[in-house]
């Protein structure tokens, strides 16, 4: 643009007419609406503090609004469930990489829970999936962040702070979401074996689960390379499973490099499923105590959600700085 | 220039590291764009207790930091305006490798191929390659969410940078993110990478380490017809194939590079496609073949698999220095960096050909083809009167043929000062009031890198630190704001 133009105005496309989407908006309302909290499929519900009881409830419409297969991306509601995103892609051969997650759970849900599933080793953090996000500010205006295509660096990344916010900055109603080829080849493996030695072993193995004695492996790719890793595994004493083991219901959060020196014997209180190379330790005990988040970074979060709802309506009783470790209490 | 601010910052640095003379201020008041600032006092800390003195003395003086890499980027993100205190940090090099976490610890000053070089024996690399990585720093791809040919497959900066140190705009020191696997909290670390310095300075960076493929294969695809070499990129990703990089050049950019680095490109071709896949071998051999099947069917001349890696690192080397081998064409360019839904590639690309032509410019395509990175280069000579007005024109209508097909303004190169007008184009108010929020959680006065990435008006009221004497002078340099 010349400095002699006159400002210039969003094209028309990127102004949103979703009639479902404009619904959402307004049944969301604005400030003087008052409190509202969001439900998905209520799949992981006891995480990020609990919904303030009485709070008005409210859904995020559902449905596939629109899929390219040769785009490689699909752009869907936040209401639309795991299974029927899967459903809608998997005639096409593709997925969008949230494996791993209850199929009840829907795609806004995980994106504002923010944790990955099981296959984070090999897929990447489930936040790399999002790439334009629709959401209803607590101004109750449609705000879209990010952009449809699979690579963009417009302006500050709004995605990023969605993904894992628990809907205290806004409440998601649709995403374009990156999907991927499905597989031609895969194999889950388990037996007892050491988990580091097997890890340095593999090239980019998809999953290593380890429960202080016995690893799982899954491995995905063309047929001639699983079949090569997986020899590997077979020479390192594991054996072919049908899938992974229960996840016990706990979570917390470790480094990568902390399951390297767990010891089968060191005392436990309960199971536990870690996933190695990535540091997420699934237990039946409440896991050490996380050291709490240093005051700085307690102070931006409290900044950011004060500047994106002031009056604190959008969720209340959630907090993205509440801990994931400890027992799940299912409330 | 301030007497009391440079005594300052020499005694919180030492005077060797505090620049304001002549030829300092000429250089550091660019960056690769065409855009020329107002240099202030240019600072090279070395350590991150220095990256926060600095920052602390110019809030005392009341003035803006801006921070600045290596210079590479395009955007004119690093351009220093109203004399801000410039902290540069070339000299924050170190690099110290945690295998065990699979990360690096990196200084933002540490040269992006210096890394990818240092960890090679480990059968390590950092992902990102942008084409100026010999030379671009970690800081600066942190602030631009830098991409590169190899990001079709494995992701942008963002999706490698696992936690960052900064310095806050208010001098407070944080760490973002973390090597644990969910950190608490707000993905704050995601909202920095990529926020061009308006909310911070990286002060240490853990970098994701990515093995080394076993298996690597690079094709030289060549097509008599650019649409041709453009089908063939969506119907390869229509196969289901996600490659580790596709690069289109057309006919005038292969043969500028072909006379600067004799990459063996055919010059005779209407474009190339360059094409690596890379993974386990079984995965490289039945992806060569599907990429030359499919390309072929597209009308390829011929498909050649580079036989050794001497002849793969020169196609490379060729693809990367496609910019520099312009200046044998004309001695300016001016470059769009949008991003197209890649069905609507070959459409979008035949819209800039010509659009190029009714303004009577050249225009040269190198890109990320995969996807659907357009790189149009118009290329000129600015001593032409007028030309930078047909130019200005012609970026224009590229942006807006390039959102028309459901695009982006930019997919690695950032908005900077030079791209900000075209975000109103892309973003609504709400949108954009929303990414001022964003920014002014992390620095609610304005204090980083002011003016830059959103457009006036967006809420922050940034541009109210550029007053108008400012602004004026910008645009009297010729330059375009």
């Amino acid at each position: 643009m010349s400095a002699g133009h006159g400002p210039l105005a969003p094209l028309p496309d990127r102004v949103v007419r979703d009639p479902a989407l404009l619904a959402f908006a307004d049944e969301v309302g604005g400030v003087d609406a008052g409190p509202v909290a969001i439900e998905g499929g209520r799949t992981q519900w006891h995480l990020g503090g609990h919904c303030e009881p009485g709070t008005r409830l409210v859904r995020a419409p559902a449905g596939v609004v629109a899929f390219e297969p040769a785009e490689m991306t699909i752009q869907v509601r936040a209401g639309t469930t795991l299974d029927e995103l899967d459903a809608a892609l998997e005639p096409a051969g593709q997925r969008v990489a949230l494996q791993g997650l209850p199929g009840t759970a829907t795609v806004g849900g995980v994106l504002s829970v923010g944790l990955s599933g099981p296959t984070r080793l090999g897929h990447g953090h489930l936040r790399e999936t999002l790439l334009q996000a629709r959401y209803v500010s607590a101004e109750g205006l449609l705000v879209t962040a990010g952009g449809a295509t699979v690579k963009n660096v417009t302006g500050f990344d709004l995605c990023r702070v969605l993904v894992g916010s628990f809907g205290t900055l806004g409440l998601l109603g649709e995403v374009i979401l990156r999907t991927r080829p499905r597989p031609q080849a895969a194999a889950w493996l388990s037996g007892p074996a050491d988990p580091t030695a097997l890890f340095d072993r593999l090239y980019r193995p998809v999953s290593l689960l380890w429960d202080g004695a016995t690893v799982w492996l899954y491995l995905e790719g063309y047929p001639e390379d699983v079949e090569a890793q997986t020899a590997i595994a077979l020479e390192a004493g594991l054996v072919p499973v049908d899938g992974p083991p229960p996840l016990p219901s706990g979570r917390h959060s470790a480094e990568p490099a902390a399951l390297r020196s767990y010891r089968p014997d060191a005392p436990r209180s309960g199971r536990f499923v870690a996933e190695f190379g990535v540091g997420v330790v699934h237990g039946e005990w409440s896991g050490p105590t996380q050291a709490p988040p240093d005051a700085s970074v307690v102070a931006l979060n409290g900044r950011l959600k004060n500047l994106f709802d002031p009056t604190g309506r959008l969720n209340p009783g959630r907090d993205p700085l509440t801990p994931s470790n400890g027992k799940a209490d299912h409330r | 220039m301030d007497a009391t601010l440079v005594a300052e910052l020499s005694a919180a640095l030492s005077p060797d590291r505090v620049h304001t003379d002549q030829l300092e201020q000429v250089l550091y008041g660019r960056d690769a764009s065409l855009m020329r600032g107002d240099t202030g006092v240019v600072c090279f800390p070395l350590t991150t207790a220095e990256v926060q003195a600095c920052i602390r003395t110019a809030l005392r003086h009341d003035r803006a930091v801006v921070p600045r890499g290596s210079g590479t980027g395009l955007a004119g993100g690093a351009v220093p305006l109203e004399q801000p205190v410039l902290i540069v940090t070339t000299k924050m090099t170190d690099i110290e490798v945690d295998v065990d976490n699979r990360v690096a610890w990196v200084q933002p000053g540490v040269i992006n191929l210096d890394l990818t070089r240092h960890l090679r024996p480990l059968g390590f690399h950092f992902a990102p390659d942008p084409s100026s990585q010999q030379s671009c720093s970690l800081g600066g791809n942190i602030a631009n969410n830098s991409g590169g040919p190899h990001c079709l497959a494995y992701g942008v900066t963002s999706a490698h940078v696992v936690a960052v140190e900064v310095v806050l705009p208010d001098g407070e020191l944080t760490m973002l993110g973390g090597l644990g696997a969910d950190p608490a909290g707000l993905d704050l670390r995601g909202a920095f990478v990529g926020s061009e310095g308006c909310m911070g300075i990286a002060t240490r960076i853990a970098v994701r380490l990515t093995p080394n493929p076993p298996a690597v294969a690079t094709l030289l695809a060549d097509f008599v017809e650019p649409a041709h070499a453009a089908a063939a990129v969506s119907a390869i990703i229509a196969a289901g194939v996600v490659p580790a990089a596709i690069e289109m050049m057309d006919q005038r950019i292969t043969q500028a590079v072909e006379a600067f680095v004799g990459a063996g490109y055919p010059i005779d071709a209407g474009a190339i496609v360059l094409i690596e896949v890379d993974g386990l071998p079984g995965g490289v051999a039945a992806e060569t073949a599907k990429v030359r099947e499919v390309c072929m069917a597209q009308g390829a001349r011929s498909v050649r698999v580079a036989a050794d890696e001497a002849e793969r690192m020169l196609l490379w080397k060729g693809r990367k220095t496609a910019f520099g081998a312009v200046a044998r064409v004309k001695p300016n360019y001016y470059l769009h960096d949008t991003v197209v839904p890649r069905t609507k590639l070959l459409d979008v690309l035949q819209q800039v050909y010509a659009i190029a032509d009714r303004h009577d410019l050249i225009v040269m395509n190198v890109f990320h083809a995969g996807d659907g990175n357009l790189h149009p280069l118009l290329v000129f000579d600015a001593r032409e009167p007028g030309i930078l007005d047909r130019v200005h024109a012609a970026g224009e209508e590229i942006v807006r043929a390039s959102l028309e097909a459901g695009g982006v303004l930019s997919g690695e190169h950032g908005i900077g000062l030079e791209k900000q007008p075209f975000m109103a184009l892309q973003f609504t108010q709400p949108d954009l009031d929303a990414q001022a929020r964003l920014r002014d959680a992390f620095d609610p006065d304005g204090r980083c890198n002011p003016a830059k990435v959103l457009p006036q008006g967006s809420r922050c009221g940034d541009l109210a630190h550029l007053d108008a004497h400012h602004r004026e002078r910008l645009l009297a340099d010729g330059v375009w704001v």
